[in-house]
């Protein structure tokens, strides 16, 4: 069975340093996501299934058996899931209504 | 503010990053508010597509929680097209309103484009006092009518309630109104001089003794003795401090694009229309002059017995005349709270024939945590 995953649309992120800040829209609760969870967050685009962003963004970046990646992977999924930040599907996930006019997420500049 | 968010703006603060910034895309009102610091005339707003390009660069340059305001946003045709491409940008966003425009569609449209926050101005849960403020007949009636269909959508709402002699005695019932409503509220006894350094409206600012009240009612403070307790000598920590986020992590741009430390703060820092956000963010002479200043050099202030507690605003002492300088709204209300005179205070006493303040209140013991009261008292009092 695919899973899919995408970003939610209700939710604010930006780039703060080295991690991602990202405030769910279910009570203005404010989480920062680890470099892992912030390179699957950043590759869930509803169409990729998470099998793919496992093997290509994460086995790639870090030393990690597949098989481990994507059971962690499964349940940080599920855990962004239950804060509103990732929505999760078994089908690709249509394209999100805020995310249609700009880029997903911008990196901040630093001065 | 919760503690990770205190963090990420200590961080943002060490990367130099503006973590939040507000934007006033009108000037333009559809109240007429007494005690309101700016001039209704449209002088040419940014258009549409400024706005976009603005936005695009605030994210660039790492800007997270963006304020709309004004004016009135509403009366932006180009409103939900802004608000829109913010949120494309991934923006948290706050708006402040005086609501009167909102429908249930607009409610409706609000929720699906993830606003996380409405403050909208109420100044008395009586309509005669309210409307009276802001000058429009039946402003009440439609502003909390809003507030119900932002209620219905499951949107957070905050009440904002600016003290001054017309309302002083209402605030209980804006808070009511408020619970009734499922609403926070808050409370800013300051009334702020005209943008353009009209002081006229300051005799809108509560008295002495109203504002004495206030800061000793335990609804609003917590434990009063606490809150109005003797402020501690300021240590070394104290001395080296910043005195606010202004210029720090946080700027405010006016609708023709004029760059400012804070909407409190009008030292014009730059212009978005001649040059990139970020550049004015890092380059900008007058922002990094507003970055050097610490407590210890602060003319009056580094003196004052309420140096470690003052929530001295840089902004209003810059319209007072010197950025470096004490900002005396601010020492009264350190007056009112703990009958302590500050340094400006007394230095004015000594010059003037009539002074202003001649009470010293007896201040009460510490019966609790004076951390704890003040906490209570941020949540309370938006100063």
């Amino acid at each position: 069975m695919k899973l899919y995953v995408a970003r939610s649309p209700r939710i604010a992120a930006r780039m703060l340093g080295e991690e991602m800040l990202v405030m769910s829209g279910q009570g203005s609760t404010l989480f920062t996501l680890n470099p892992t969870a912030t390179i699957l967050w950043k590759a869930a685009d509803g169409t990729t299934p998470l099998a793919e962003i496992v093997e290509r963004r994460i086995c790639s970046e870090f030393e990690v058996k597949s098989e481990e990646a994507q059971r962690d992977a499964e349940s940080l999924a599920q855990d962004l899931a239950k804060h509103g930040i990732l929505l999760i599907s078994e089908q690709p996930i249509s394209e999100q209504p805020i995310a249609k006019t700009g880029a997903p997420v911008q990196e901040q500049q630093q001065p | 503010m919760s503690a990770l968010m205190q963090e990420m703006g200590e961080r943002a603060l060490r990367l130099g990053v503006p973590f939040s910034a507000q934007i006033d895309l009108t000037y333009r009102c559809n109240e007429q508010c007494v005690h309101c610091y700016l001039d209704h005339e449209d002088h040419g707003e940014m258009t549409t597509s400024e706005i976009k390009n603005l936005l695009k660069e605030m994210a660039e340059a790492g800007v997270f929680i963006l304020t709309f305001s004004g004016g009135e946003i509403f009366l932006r045709k180009d409103f939900f097209e802004i608000l829109e491409c913010a949120r494309s940008l991934t923006f948290c966003i706050k708006l402040k309103t005086n609501a009167v425009l909102i429908r249930e569609s607009q409610a409706a449209r609000l929720r699906d484009l993830g606003v996380e926050s409405i403050q909208v101005s109420i100044y008395s849960h009586r309509p005669e006092v309210h409307d009276a403020i802001t000058k429009v007949p039946g402003s009440l009636r439609r502003s909390v009518n809003a507030i119900r269909f932002l209620k219905s959508q499951g949107l957070k709402v905050v009440m904002a309630n600016v003290l001054m002699t017309q309302n002083m005695q209402d605030y209980h019932g804006v808070q009511a109104l408020a619970d009734e409503l499922g609403a926070e509220c808050t409370l800013d006894p300051t009334v702020t001089p005209m943008m353009d350094g009209d002081r006229s409206i300051l005799d809108l600012n509560a008295g002495e003794s109203a504002l004495r009240q206030l800061f000793r009612d335990e609804a609003f403070v917590g434990n009063a003795d606490a809150f109005c307790a003797p402020p501690p000598v300021p240590d070394e920590n104290s001395m080296a401090s910043l005195p606010c986020s202004a210029g720090h992590t946080a700027c405010y741009v006016s609708p023709y694009g004029e760059f400012y430390p804070c909407v409190q703060f009008p030292l014009s820092c730059g212009n978005v229309r001649q040059q990139r956000f970020i550049d004015i963010w890092r380059d900008s002479e007058q922002l990094k002059e507003v970055r050097s200043i610490r407590l210890r050099d602060l003319t009056s202030c580094s003196q004052c017995a309420h140096g470690s507690t003052c929530t001295r605003c840089p902004g209003l002492a810059f319209m007072e005349g010197n950025m470096r300088g004490p900002s005396t709204a601010d020492c009264e209300k350190s007056f009112a709270r703990t009958g302590i005179p500050s340094a400006n205070l007394l230095a004015k006493k000594e010059t003037t024939s009539v002074p202003r303040l001649v009470q010293i209140q007896i201040v009460p013991a510490i019966t609790g945590s004076r951390l704890a009261g003040m906490a209570i008292a941020a949540n309370a009092i938006a100063s």
